[in-house]
């Protein structure tokens, strides 16, 4: 049987669909998970990248640090953690927001940095204050990059957060880690199934908010756009 | 920490370190290798890069070990799942370093390339790969780091690699396992990434050591992933 075939027959089973640890709870609970650490992961770097980008000051070093960052295998934080705190919010939470902080914090430090310099030129020339400049120039022509930061940050968290089940989190995890753990291959699955499924679902919603809140004049650059 | 665990163990760890240095090393090899043709097509035809990154958007957003567990029943609980998994990520980071790298290559270059009584084929491998190769090479360092970090997630699916350490290490409740997986993880990725800026600097020796290259690197789409 192929992945399809057992991931189908898996999630169509309607006992899987009712009760505690069902399908539909584990996925708001895998939202959950995802959305948190993406929150506190995007207080902290758009900013920090919009005032490295505005300044120029410290880019190259965020640069070099986000390529050194990726070397950190997210299992291995997750558990070292683990094994220190046992299963607490910090367990999960922390490895979730050092992984999304760094495609998040690169893409707002590189699109406010690649703002043309004419452009730039011209706020001040017209007697904007830094932060109109900040706030009505450079974000919204770094907005796509912004937004491809953030696409990159949840994907991170969504594919991740399934990782974590692995040291006690719920969400679809459960179903793969368990299904594993208990050689039955239909819920590993599914499971896998589901978190692919999401995954696109937020690539898509990233794709409809950019089409909502990116500058007219700006459409279609973010298809050059990098993704960290 | 015990240190003494090290020394007793050292033909597991050095094993598993081999092993992972495989898993890490060889899909970025063969994602270069698919890569180069599609950037090359890409490149040059641009009606087809856009769907082409369609594609290559959503092969990213797939989590690896969704993608592993989807490889299963082809190819087992085996190397070749975990290798053709990180292949297609390796694809999704390489390919647009690739194109970005071909495109960057300045118009007057090409013309003169041209107007010396090049063919185009000549051309492509002659003057405007070895000009992307920087670009190129940031895509591969990319895609070698990510892998080794990735590619301890293999040992979910029972794949070993330096992950065995993790679990061997949470089991047991053994943090000295873990610091070693750890280390030896982000260690084998800096080597491999060391390897590959001299594999660079070897193959572009035009190339200003310094400032230039900071401002090529940082033109990239380059990607990172993440489980």
């Amino acid at each position: 049987m192929s992945f399809f075939s057992w991931a189908w027959d898996w999630i169509t089973q309607s006992a899987n669909w009712h009760g505690s640890g069902s399908i539909p709870q584990q996925i708001v609970a895998h939202l959950g998970y995802s959305a948190l650490p993406l929150l506190i992961a995007s207080l902290i770097a758009v900013p920090a990248g919009v005032a490295i980008g505005h300044t120029g000051r410290g880019g190259v070093l965020v640069v070099n640090l986000a390529n050194g960052w990726r070397a950190i295998p997210t299992l291995g934080l997750l558990i070292l953690l683990a094994v220190f705190l046992g299963f607490s919010f910090v367990t999960w939470l922390l490895p979730l927001v050092v992984l999304a902080i760094p495609p998040i914090l690169v893409n707002a430090y590189e699109g406010v940095a690649g703002v043309d310099h004419g452009v730039k030129d011209a706020a001040k020339g017209m007697g904007m204050t830094p932060w109109q400049q900040v706030t009505r120039v450079e974000v919204p022509i770094a907005l796509p990059l912004i937004l491809v930061g953030l696409r990159t940050g949840a994907i991170f968290v969504v594919a991740t957060a399934t990782i974590a089940a692995y040291i006690g989190l719920g969400g679809l995890g459960r179903f793969i880690i368990d299904g594993l753990a208990s050689d039955q291959y239909g819920p590993v699955a599914g499971g896998a199934l589901l978190v692919v499924v999401l995954a696109v679902l937020v690539l898509a919603l990233f794709a409809l908010l950019s089409r909502l809140v990116v500058p007219a004049g700006l459409r279609g650059q973010s298809k050059l756009g990098r993704t960290e | 920490m015990m240190w003494s665990w090290i020394p007793q163990n050292w033909s597991l760890i050095w094993n598993l370190t081999w092993e992972n240095a495989k898993l890490g090393v060889l899909p970025a090899l063969y994602g270069l290798v698919i890569s180069l043709p599609l950037g090359i097509v890409a490149a040059r035809w641009r009606w087809f890069y856009p769907p082409v990154l369609t594609v290559v958007n959503v092969l990213y957003a797939i989590p690896s070990l969704a993608l592993f567990i989807a490889l299963i029943p082809a190819f087992g609980l085996t190397d070749t799942t975990v290798i053709i998994a990180l292949t297609v990520f390796s694809l999704c980071v390489i390919l647009p370093n690739v194109v970005a790298g071909l495109r960057a290559v300045p118009a007057p270059i090409r013309q003169a390339a041209t107007a010396m009584g090049y063919s185009a084929l000549r051309r492509l491998v002659t003057v405007e790969l070895p000009l992307a190769i920087p670009v190129i090479i940031a895509g591969l360092r990319v895609a070698v780091v990510s892998n080794i970090s990735l590619a301890s997630l293999g040992q979910l699916i029972g794949v070993s690699s330096l992950g065995y350490l993790f679990i061997d290490g949470l089991q047991r409740d053994f943090p000295t396992e873990i610091y070693v997986g750890l280390v030896l993880i982000i260690v084998l990725a800096l080597v491999c990434d060391l390897i590959l800026v001299g594999v660079r600097r070897a193959l572009t020796p035009w190339e200003p050591r310094r400032e230039r290259r900071e401002r090529q690197e940082r033109a990239v789409p380059a990607r990172r992933l993440a489980a």
